[in-house]
């Protein structure tokens, strides 16, 4: 018997080391295909063009690769998206991990967890239909798709996020602070913002992070609110992301211009990647 | 001191503070639940009266001028299931490997790491490299297989993350107790370890599938816009090259390019619903997991 397992053994735990490497593997191989198709374009047309360029026109008979409208854009978008969706995703995490009774907190946390469930192109439905024409109604704009749209549907794809992660950190502070601080004569609230909260920055903080990550690599739900106009970015103008820049030529781009596409992810993916590492940082800092 | 005697005592300043801030508590918490009621009911308004029989079990016809969404309705299922056939496994093993075997604490903390950047990953660079690599330099073309494969990617952290908690979870004296009867480890891991982590393993494939049906701008590239009929099994050659848009994608293209909006809100409405069923089975998974 013993003779019969023995190899099975040594292939199974081969192939699970195998199993294991595999997202190593993919990450790797994500990132190395990125900078090889992206480098190109960037080479022949300039860094500093290409980043700093403030005009896009890669259809025109001199064609022009300069993508800061699309980053200006998808960090404003994100600044603005943050600004209204931390406040109010952070407010409900409270409410939830502090203030509301088992009951109340039992209906709206399945209700915040099916918002994270819905897809994205959903809420970008929405917001084609209902908060586009809204807007174009309330500023007397000829198109309401704009800026000022994708920011409140960013916002709303990132409250559920958000929401779980902030709430877990406030979870997390010992009983025995809010205690001590409620001892002291401090009324609920006054704990809540000035012990709990404070105690669980380090998680907040990386809610926020993790808000960012979402919005700033969120596609196909401001392709349909944002107009996908190559301007530089202002509130109520049609503007392209770099995610949508992606998106929106990648069916029918060719040569040069296609290869730029490919810069605009890479540009996309270095800033991921920096926001996942001060992501890591902040969780790590927390376990400890 | 009880509550109404601590409020008669504080001060006019503290009383605002308290009142103000406990009142953006309640109006937050109200938003995200007036949000989702808003979601939820607009959908369903505009959509329900759009799904009939005959758009579930169509495809579209140019000649009669209708459009069905049973093609959208079997790519997404057949994403779900190819997908899933290919990603459990490897996140499952992964799970094991880092639990089970690895002495290697680098290692670990490297795969860990990769994990959670992959998490991190936006879809649209996953749809990139998957169009570059599945479509392009396997020859693949846009077809719904270099879609799945995409989505393993994409979903393989979820079950990572999932199998691996509920692997923690197994006592470790249900190990030694195998180990002390003589089973080697793999042996230990079939019939020990797995077996009391299914749950785990049930609530990761609940959410991938999730993740997979919501999924849009990973597909857009690589499993294509089509919208008619495809016969996945006629052979091997239709099996790789059949392209086609999920639902999510369908819903995209009908909304955006087409202007036909009853049929992308009958979608919604249908994403919707399956939204829902996912979540509450989800939660079903997860509460038999605590038990």
């Amino acid at each position: 018997m013993k003779q019969k397992i023995r190899p099975m053994e040594k292939i199974m735990s081969g192939v699970f080391l195998f199993c294991g490497i595999i997202a190593i593997a993919f990450v790797l191989f994500i990132s190395i295909y990125l900078i090889i198709s992206g480098l190109p374009a960037i080479r022949q047309i300039g860094l500093a063009e290409f980043l700093l360029g403030d005009k896009w026109a890669s259809t025109a008979s001199e064609p022009k690769f300069g993508i800061l409208p699309f980053i200006l854009t998808s960090i404003y978008g994100t600044c603005g998206a943050i600004l209204i969706g931390v406040p109010v995703g952070f407010m409900t995490a409270v409410f939830l991990a502090k203030v509301a009774s088992p009951k109340v907190a039992a209906v709206v946390r399945p209700a915040v967890e099916l918002l994270a469930g819905i897809p994205s192109v959903v809420y970008g439905l929405i917001g084609m239909m209902v908060l586009v024409p809204a807007v174009r109604e309330a500023f007397d704009l000829p198109d309401g798709a704009s800026l000022f749209c994708a920011i409140i549907v960013l916002a709303v794809v990132l409250l559920p996020s958000i929401i779980s992660v902030s709430e877990n950190a406030l979870k997390a502070v010992p009983r025995e602070y809010e205690e001590a601080s409620l001892a002291l004569g401090a009324t609920q609230i006054e704990t809540i913002f000035k012990v709990s909260a404070p105690a669980a920055s380090s998680g907040i903080a990386a809610a926020v992070v993790l808000g960012i990550g979402r919005a700033i690599g969120e596609a196909m739900a401001i392709m349909m609110v944002a107009g996908n106009v190559a301007n530089m970015p202002s509130l109520f103008a049609s503007v392209r992301f770099l995610t949508t820049a992606v998106a929106s030529e990648m069916a029918y781009a060719s040569g040069l211009q296609r290869q730029a596409l490919y810069s605009i992810a890479l540009v996309l993916f270095v800033f991921i990647m920096i926001i996942n590492i001060v992501l890591n940082s902040l969780l790590k800092r927390k376990g400890d | 001191m009880d509550k109404t005697e601590q409020k008669r005592t504080l001060s006019g300043r503290r009383r605002a503070y308290e009142l103000i801030l406990r009142s953006l508590l309640y109006l937050c918490a109200a938003l995200t639940l007036a949000l989702l009621v808003f979601v939820i009911g607009y959908i369903f308004v505009r959509g329900l009266p759009h799904i009939t029989w005959e758009l579930l079990s169509t495809s579209p016809s140019y000649i009669r001028d209708t459009i069905g969404i049973l093609p959208n309705i079997l790519n997404t299922l057949f994403l779900v299931v190819v997908t899933l056939v290919i990603t459990l496994p490897l996140g499952v093993g992964a799970a094991i490997y880092l639990t089970e075997y690895a002495k290697n604490k680098k290692l670990v903390a490297a795969i860990e790491f990769a994990t959670e950047t992959l998490t991190g990953i936006p879809s649209i660079i996953f749809g990139l490299v998957g169009m570059l690599f599945f479509c392009q330099l396997l020859g693949l073309q846009a077809s719904l297989l270099a879609g799945a494969l995409t989505l393993v990617i994409v979903t393989i952290p979820t079950i990572i993350r999932t199998t691996q908690e509920s692997l923690k979870t197994v006592p470790q004296s249900y190990r030694e107790a195998a180990l002390g009867l003589g089973s080697g480890k793999w042996t230990m891991i079939r019939t020990v370890v797995l077996p009391s982590s299914i749950d785990g393993i049930v609530t990761g494939c609940i959410l991938s599938v999730g993740r997979i049906v919501g999924e849009s701008a990973a597909l857009l590239f690589t499993a294509g816009m089509g919208m008619s009929m495809n016969n996945f099994f006629g052979s091997l050659d239709q099996f790789l090259h059949s392209s086609g848009a999920s639902l999510t994608v369908a819903l995209y293209v009908y909304a955006r390019e087409r202007a036909e909006f009853d049929v992308a809100f009958a979608i919604a409405a249908i994403l919707m619903i399956l939204t829902l069923v996912i979540n509450l089975a989800a939660g079903l998974a997860g509460r038999k997991l605590k038990k």
